[in-house]
């Protein structure tokens, strides 16, 4: 879609500059979905109400339906495909994947920011707190449950990974998308074994 | 010793989920592509007069403008995926656009295509529609009545009506020792996917319209043909995966709009709902008005149960006759009852459209059976478990219809378990908490009415690396409605999961499977494909046979290869075997169908014998809070137990019943969609509150494998059956805290504080 207008934003994307016009009232998730293609970043509603547009925004978890992408000329945004290469992120999609955290997932891209930001802020929230960092992001199909086991279960292996980098420092956090069969094993998706396990790990045991 | 069954493998279409890269219905763009938009009625009853499309058409950048008569076949009889008539009870119209006259708010009228959303809009709003009001019939009891204007072009409003006739409960009722009364009223609840209703359309070199689309229904390419008047074979549905149905996806939803503009225009053409767009004007689940009767023995044996049902049909009977028709057969529920008398109705209103969801007439009539159960249990002061096990349908007692439901009925030890879970009541430390416990219990439908000869198939090929794909027209809600296709064909196969390409939704390129609806795709799709995997199958084991001189009996497949069980020694890999296969000219694909039961069409409004193929059963048990001052909810704990007959992935059933069950819970409590003379007064998810994640506890789930189910290995379906019970446990657990008993859902703190103060009122 050709836009004609004399306003012309320039946005970082994803590590990207992207410069397009942009009419007055185009909001920044139009920006993203339609000029700089970031499709990964959704549509539920439009109106801050669903939370399936958020991305990072100056470091902050936003609704990108909410900032007018004149508002956003100069800054820098992150999607998820902008944090594929982040350890803690990739912690998250393994642990929503083991955890069947999606089901439809439409709501899967926004509810990984909101708990990457989360994380982010609060490596070690109470599952009321992480009730509370995804409260913005509805999702009709799971009930919440499984999203946050998945975010508990990012927790813990961070705190985990923390701990064992504590010993071996400069040891890669990286990890391969696709689990391992062991990794299929329903006990290991507990919130509370796995927040134990890493507690246990964190104070020196194993 | 199962490879992949039973097990919870994550999900193949999680692992491009997370990554962002599924490429959703709103997400697909084509270049040079046009941009849809639908003009939609300010009025919920009115006379077109007339409808001046000019000035939208000589707006720059506005490419068509489609009114009525311009669609080929405008008016179609809507249809249920039937290929025979099933009499006109179970028919309406589905009217492309309104012609002369418009039944609802937000009915379409036109449909424009421009270079940009923005100029579409702009076009819709120069088109001048000049209406005459009609009164608006917006009650449907009332709309019933004799003398009242019709909304459709019929003799009366009702468009359908059923009957049980059970025993003699005239004369039950006169021996009963009890009898307990009740009315009840159910409200609409939107679907609330947070995909809103979407698709791109694009016509082919050779004439073939192409609409890929977000639909639980790709066979709709027959009705979009039917729309155009062309051969059903020049439609092409593209099914994309989708970001929720529910049932909402069910009906056509902006396919035939795609159709009519990429036509018209011979351009690509996208057309997405807006949030606002969807709440106001797609389908809804059925509001029902219920009036119940209940008699008892005084030692706790339900002896007899009348019902008298009215669903607001809304403005175009849509599945409205098929809902009613679900909900009469599940009037009574999951108890034995020898008499039963059951009248129901669907009446038609100026009031949006309502169609299927998730449950499918069944949660509207367990909110009322249940809260009768409780009722009845408060009124003999014998416990709600206990009440339930002298009542529960056993095995080999007849069902409403009277059809003998001959196979294994695990609800009274899900009721159990789910109840004993909760653990015994405790009193609140804070005075003014009441601290309140529910039982539901409930059964749901799964595969189609029998009478519907429901068929589905699913294709398998082998490639020569050891690799398969499975092609299979099934759409994917969500729910593994695909994936379970290759964890089924991984295990006959010995395949790993990840070497298993899943194919899915191609209306000309993958064989039809029929509807993703009716909890219907893990027993129809499950089993076409478990057939083809296996003869698959027995075709390797019979080359391995020949090739390592061992019968076929002694072989087993595992791991990629196939081995003999007797010497272990002796052994064939997988890849030399597919490759001697094919050099043999034997056949390394198989395409299989798989029929459900089938039952002859009844031949009146009178429902008797097999409806349904088989049904899951299953019970919720829940603790609430009540604020005695506020009314104020909190709900800590809902326990959930289902017969899944055999989880062939534990992680995706419970996510099922977990998301159903809190789907059920905002259809108790939060979701409160307020309507006012046909027009919905609440379009906005800031108005119309779907539960998040700080408003519900985490569900827990026991699962009971009976291994009786109709599905592969035993299963039963799981989609729809977690939405039912959970609306009437909570009621019965705030009528146990507090006393008031809620009767229209949902139930919010107001009407419980309004019930607190009528007692307190009552008591002074």
């Amino acid at each position: 879609m050709e836009i004609q207008s004399d306003l012309k934003v320039t946005i970082r994307v994803n590590g990207v500059a992207v410069s397009a016009p942009v009419q007055a009232a185009d909001s920044l998730l139009d920006f993203l979905r339609n000029q700089a293609r970031a499709t990964d970043v959704k549509c539920g509603c439009n109106q801050g109400d669903c939370g399936t547009c958020t991305v990072i925004y100056d470091g902050k978890a936003i609704k990108s339906c909410l900032v007018l992408a004149a508002q956003a000329d100069g800054k820098e945004v992150r999607s998820l495909k902008g944090l594929m290469d982040d350890p803690l992120m990739q912690s998250l999609q393994n642990a929503f994947l083991e955890c069947g955290a999606v089901q439809c997932g439409f709501c899967t891209p926004g509810m990984l920011m909101a708990s990457w930001s989360l994380l982010q802020d609060n490596p070690n929230p109470t599952r009321e707190e992480m009730r509370q960092g995804i409260s913005g992001n509805l999702c009709r199909c799971t009930g919440y449950k499984k999203i946050l086991d998945a975010i508990s279960l990012a927790a813990a292996q961070l705190l985990t990974e923390h701990a064992a980098a504590g010993h071996q420092a400069g040891q890669a956090l990286g990890r391969s998308i696709t689990p391992g069969r062991e990794s299929y094993q329903a006990s290991d998706r507990l919130d509370g074994q796995a927040r134990a396990k890493a507690e246990y790990l964190l104070l020196g045991g194993g | 010793m199962s490879i992949t069954i039973g097990k919870g493998i994550p999900k193949v279409d999680a692992q491009h989920k997370v990554r962002g890269d599924t490429i959703y219905a709103d997400d697909y763009s084509v270049p040079g592509m046009l941009y849809g938009k639908v003009l939609r009625s300010r009025y919920p009853a009115a006379r077109i007069l007339a409808l001046r499309t000019a000035r939208a058409e000589h707006l720059e950048g506005v490419v068509a403008v489609i009114t009525a008569k311009d669609v080929p076949h405008n008016e179609l009889t809507a249809r249920f995926g039937q290929s025979t008539s099933v009499g006109v009870q179970f028919e309406g119209i589905y009217r492309v656009l309104a012609d002369q006259e418009v039944r609802y708010f937000g009915e379409p009228i036109a449909l424009v295509a421009a270079e940009t959303p923005e100029l579409a809009e702009q076009a819709c709003q120069m088109i001048e529609v000049e209406y005459q009001p009609l009164e608006g019939i917006f009650d449907p009891v009332t709309a019933m009545e004799q003398g009242v204007r019709q909304v459709a072009e019929k003799s009366h409003n009702i468009a359908s009506h059923f009957k049980i006739r059970k025993g003699n409960v005239e004369e039950a009722f006169a021996h009963a020792d009890v009898i307990v009364e009740g009315t009840y009223q159910v409200p609409y609840q939107d679907h609330a996917y947070l995909e809103p209703e979407s698709g791109v359309a694009w016509v082919d070199e050779d004439g073939t319209i192409n609409i890929r689309v977000s639909s639980q229904v790709i066979e709709h390419f027959r009705e979009v043909a039917e729309v155009l008047d062309l051969p059903h074979s020049r439609v092409r549905y593209l099914g994309t995966w989708i970001g929720g149905g529910f049932g909402g996806k069910e009906d056509i939803t902006v396919e035939s709009f795609l159709a009519l503009l990429a036509w018209k225009t011979r351009r690509p053409v996208k057309l997405t709902y807006t949030r606002t767009e969807s709440l106001l004007t797609h389908s809804k689940r059925h509001p029902f008005f219920m009036e119940y009767k209940t008699g008892a023995t005084k030692d706790g044996r339900i002896t007899a149960v009348q019902a008298r049902l009215i669903s607001d049909a809304g403005s175009y009977s849509a599945l409205s006759p098929w809902v009613l028709l679900y909900a009469t057969v599940n009037a009574a529920g999951p108890y034995h009852v020898d008499n039963i008398w059951v009248d129901s109705y669907a009446v038609m209103t100026n009031t949006p459209v309502t169609s299927a969801f998730r449950g499918f007439g069944a949660p509207q009539v367990n909110f009322a059976y249940e809260s009768q159960i409780d009722r009845l249990s408060r009124c003999l002061g014998i416990d709600p478990l206990e009440l339930r096990r002298r009542n529960f349908l056993r095995q080999g007692n007849s069902l409403d219809t009277g059809w003998i439901y001959d196979r294994p009925v695990a609800i009274c030890e899900a009721a159990e378990k789910a109840w004993n879970a909760l653990g015994p009541k405790v009193t609140s430390p804070n005075p003014r908490v009441a601290i309140g416990h529910g039982l539901g219990a409930g059964m749901c439908s799964y595969g189609r009415l029998t009478f519907l000869h429901d068929t589905s198939r699913s294709y398998i090929n082998l490639e020569l690396d050891g690799s398969a794909v499975i092609r299979c027209g099934v759409p994917d809600v969500g729910g593994g409605q695909g994936h379970i296709l290759c964890q089924i064909a991984a295990e006959e196969l010995g395949l790993p999961i990840e070497s298993i390409k899943l194919f899915i939704t191609d209306s000309q390129l993958t064989p039809l499977a029929g509807t993703t609806t009716a909890t219907r795709q893990l027993y129809m799709s499950g089993n076409a494909t478990l057939k083809a995997a296996r003869v698959l199958r027995k075709r390797m084991l019979e080359k391995a046979s020949q090739m390592l001189c061992v019968p076929v009996e002694n072989l087993q497949v595992q791991a990629g290869k196939i081995l003999s069980t007797s010497q272990p020694e002796k052994s064939v890999d997988l890849v030399p075997l597919v490759n001697r296969m094919s050099t043999e000219g034997i056949e390394l694909f198989v395409e299989a169908q798989f029929n459900a039961p089938f039952t002859s069409i009844p031949a009146s409004e009178m429902i008797e014998g097999q409806i349904h193929p088989d049904y899951t059963f299953g019970a919720y048990a829940v603790e609430v809070e009540v604020n005695r001052e506020t009314g104020a909810l909190r709900v800590p704990r809902i326990v959930a137990c289902f017969d899944v007959g055999k989880a062939l992935n534990p992680v995706i059933v419970e996510g099922q019943i977990e998301g159903g069950g809190i789907q059920g819970f905002g259809y108790a409590l939060t979701e409160d969609m307020k309507i006012e003379k046909g027009i919905i007064q609440t379009p906005s998810f800031a108005e119309y509150l779907i539960p998040t994640a700080v408003d519900v506890p985490d569900l827990e789930t026991i699962l009971l494998e009976s291994g009786t189910g109709l599905g592969p290995y035993g299963a039963k379906g799981i989609g729809e059956p977690p939405m039912v019970s959970i609306a009437p446990a909570l009621t019965n657990a705030i009528f146990d805290a507090v006393g008031v008993r809620i009767t229209s859902l949902p139930a919010t703190p107001e009407k419980i504080l309004m019930g607190m103060l009528a007692q307190e009122e009552g008591s002074e």
